[in-house]
């Protein structure tokens, strides 16, 4: 089922991991994006901005497959994607990982079906291999993560655990499967301080690994540390692109907030 | 934590031991309540004969359950396929082809149950509230307000095969056991049932993780028109007649079985074994109840109360966050718990969220 072979990517030489062109998306009557062009380069880190309802949410999710855009290409790694055939399957094959906005975790199920629920380890006929996922869950448990002492194992339920805990499974998750793009979107919402700096870590992690990610967050300070290009989103537009070196926090500061009141002025 | 408190939840939470523990109570009660008949076997073979259709049905909705939908037109596919076996057994003079063009006909319902809710985006209980009507009111059409007796059925390597006799053991009872080990396989070991579950947890969490949500909820459905009327073959065989009003007092027992049984009335969490249980023990209180010469009217009345009082309690034991407010809700009221009550050790830890 694996079309793409997860090597591809180290052999073939491309420019950009991901690339959006011209992407529209609406639902019924709203126009989430419109006309964007958005492209993460290899090895880069990305930060996207913008204000609540901005279209930062849709566009990722339209990245992992989640969403199929209403018109425009996606292109992963100089390739032009078939949309019909995309999905979050797909994207994993493609090695793009995604930790989704607040929750992306079945609260009631176990940590090790979590772990693996929608590529499960399985033998013939569709039988998850359990075993297997258990001890792959309770080693990622231990050494990824630190759980050591918590009294929590593979078999925990996601509701046994704390915001940050869960953040942090959500994370491993997306690092265990070792993808080419990493996609965080807002992960620090609820997380404590120390917490929210193991989060900053792991983007510079992404970073040191030669891998790239797109990383959505509303703390300006916390993006501007980590990433290498900042891209603004409003109203679903693309309305400004800066290499950091190109503009200081304290300028990106006063455009958010002057981007903030604009809106604000016009009503919506 | 403490070591006794884990080992005891540990024991609270091996699947579908407290309910088990419910049964074999019940037994005993029974075996004293009238000795005469409980302690033979022939009440149990007897069970084991009657049981397996309700088996069967709770057994295939508990995962629909587990999916976080319903499906109430299960009736009206033990009527619909009752007559397809029945009729086209007698004019095709096949009970095979009767039997797979029922299962076909429950297939059909189940497949058009799926497209209303997964597709269109009809709610479960609405679109299958419609569909118990189309059905169970086609089937009047197509039976023309007939009975069947089937009573040669028995002439039939099938009829054997299905619900026939080794010695006084009914072997209904064997397919459906099978059944339920089966679909017990399906749920807590297959990949169709892990996305069931997390598609009943959190539909747009199941989503994000790679599921296909349309095509899995599609698929539950007809699993369950199948199953529904592989019930109805069970039954009509074992009847050896068909009655177009055939499904109608399962409902509530199937339903009831269910949640007895343990699983979720929210998604996301459901037992197998405690379906089993739950099915034999409203097969047992319908049956020890009607012994005592109770009418049929108030075995429901009765069963109903059992049906809400076994959720009830399943929801104060598996949704922490409704405990607590219900013990807070009785603290208030009784003040005479003053210090924190112990037990609350897991719910404790949610706070730190
Ligand atoms: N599934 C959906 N159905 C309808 N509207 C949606 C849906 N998802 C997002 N939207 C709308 O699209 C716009 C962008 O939302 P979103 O991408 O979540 O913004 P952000 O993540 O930047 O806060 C908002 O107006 C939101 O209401
Ligand atoms: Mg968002």
């Amino acid at each position: 089922m694996t079309e793409a072979a997860p090597n591809e990517s180290a052999a073939v030489s491309f420019r950009h991991v991901v690339r959006l062109e011209k992407v529209e998306m609406t639902f019924g009557k709203v126009q989430a994006l419109s006309n964007v062009d958005f492209a993460v380069g290899r090895n880069e880190i990305v930060g996207l901005l913008g204000d609540n309802g901005a279209g930062k949410s849709t566009l990722i999710k339209i990245v992992s497959g989640v969403l199929r855009p209403t018109a425009g290409e996606i292109w992963v790694r100089d390739r032009l994607l078939n949309l019909d055939r995309y999905s979050v399957r797909k994207a994993h094959d493609l090695r793009i990982e995604t930790v989704h906005q607040g929750q992306s975790l079945g609260e009631k199920q176990p940590l090790w079906r979590n772990l693996f629920v929608g590529r499960q380890i399985t033998g013939r006929f569709g039988f998850i291999d359990v075993k297997k996922e258990k001890e792959i869950a309770d080693q990622l448990l231990r050494r990824a993560i630190g759980f050591r002492g918590h009294g929590i194992n593979s078999d925990s339920t996601v509701r046994d655990l704390s915001g940050g805990e869960r953040q942090g499974i959500a994370i491993a998750r997306a690092m265990y499967f070792e993808a080419d793009l990493i996609v965080l979107d807002e992960p620090t919402t609820a997380l404590a301080v120390s917490e929210v700096r193991k989060v900053l870590a792991f983007v510079e992690g992404v970073k040191a690994g030669g891998r790239a990610c797109i990383y959505i967050e509303h703390n300006l300070a916390h993006v501007y540390e980590v990433a290498d290009r900042l891209v603004i989103l409003d109203r679903g537009t693309v309305v400004g692109q800066f290499a950091k070196g190109e503009i200081t926090l304290a300028d990106l500061t006063a455009r958010m907030i002057a981007l903030h009141e604009g809106r604000k002025h016009a009503g919506t | 934590m403490p070591a006794p408190e884990s080992a005891r939840s540990r024991l609270l939470e091996t699947e579908g031991l407290p309910i088990m523990g419910v049964l074999l109570a019940l037994v005993i009660v029974f075996m004293i309540a009238a000795p005469d008949v409980f302690l033979g076997y022939r009440i149990y073979m007897s069970f084991l004969a009657t049981v397996p259709p309700l088996l069967v049905l709770a057994a295939a909705l508990t995962l629909v359950i587990a999916a976080g939908e319903i499906d109430l037109s299960f009736p009206s596919v033990i009527a619909l396929s009752g007559w397809v076996l029945a009729y086209f057994t007698h004019v095709l003079g096949s009970p095979w082809l009767g039997l797979l063009l029922a299962l076909a006909s429950g297939a059909l319902v189940g497949w058009l149950n799926g497209i209303l809710v997964a597709r269109i985006g009809v709610p479960s209980i609405i679109a299958t509230l419609a569909t118990q009507f189309l059905w169970g009111g086609l089937t009047t059409v197509f039976s023309q307000g007939l009975s069947y007796a089937l009573g040669e059925v028995d002439q039939y390597f099938l009829w054997h095969l299905l619900v026939g006799r080794v010695g006084a053991f009914p072997v209904q009872a064997l397919w459906a056991f099978a059944v339920a080990a089966s679909l017990y396989l399906v749920l807590n070991r297959h990949r169709f049932g892990e996305h069931l579950l997390f598609i009943g947890d959190n539909a747009r969490v199941a989503e994000v993780v790679g599921v296909n949500v349309q095509r899995e909820r599609t698929r539950a459905f007809v699993l369950m028109g199948v199953m529904a009327a592989f019930a109805s073959v069970l039954l009509t065989f074992e009847n050896r007649s068909f009655f177009n009003t055939q499904g109608g007092g399962y409902l509530l027992e199937v339903m009831a079985a269910v949640f007895i049984g343990g699983t979720s009335v929210f998604g996301g969490k459901a037992s197998l074994v405690g379906t089993v249980a739950g099915s034999f023990i409203i097969g047992m209180v319908e049956a020890g109840l009607v012994a005592t010469g109770l009418q049929g009217f108030w075995v429901r009345a009765v069963v109903g109360v059992v049906f809400l009082a076994a959720v009830i309690g399943h929801i104060l034991i598996e949704e922490p966050e409704r405990r607590s407010v219900f013990v807070r809700a009785l603290r208030d009221r009784y003040d005479f718990v003053r210090k924190s009550s112990p037990g609350g050790g897991s719910t404790e830890r949610r706070g730190a969220r």
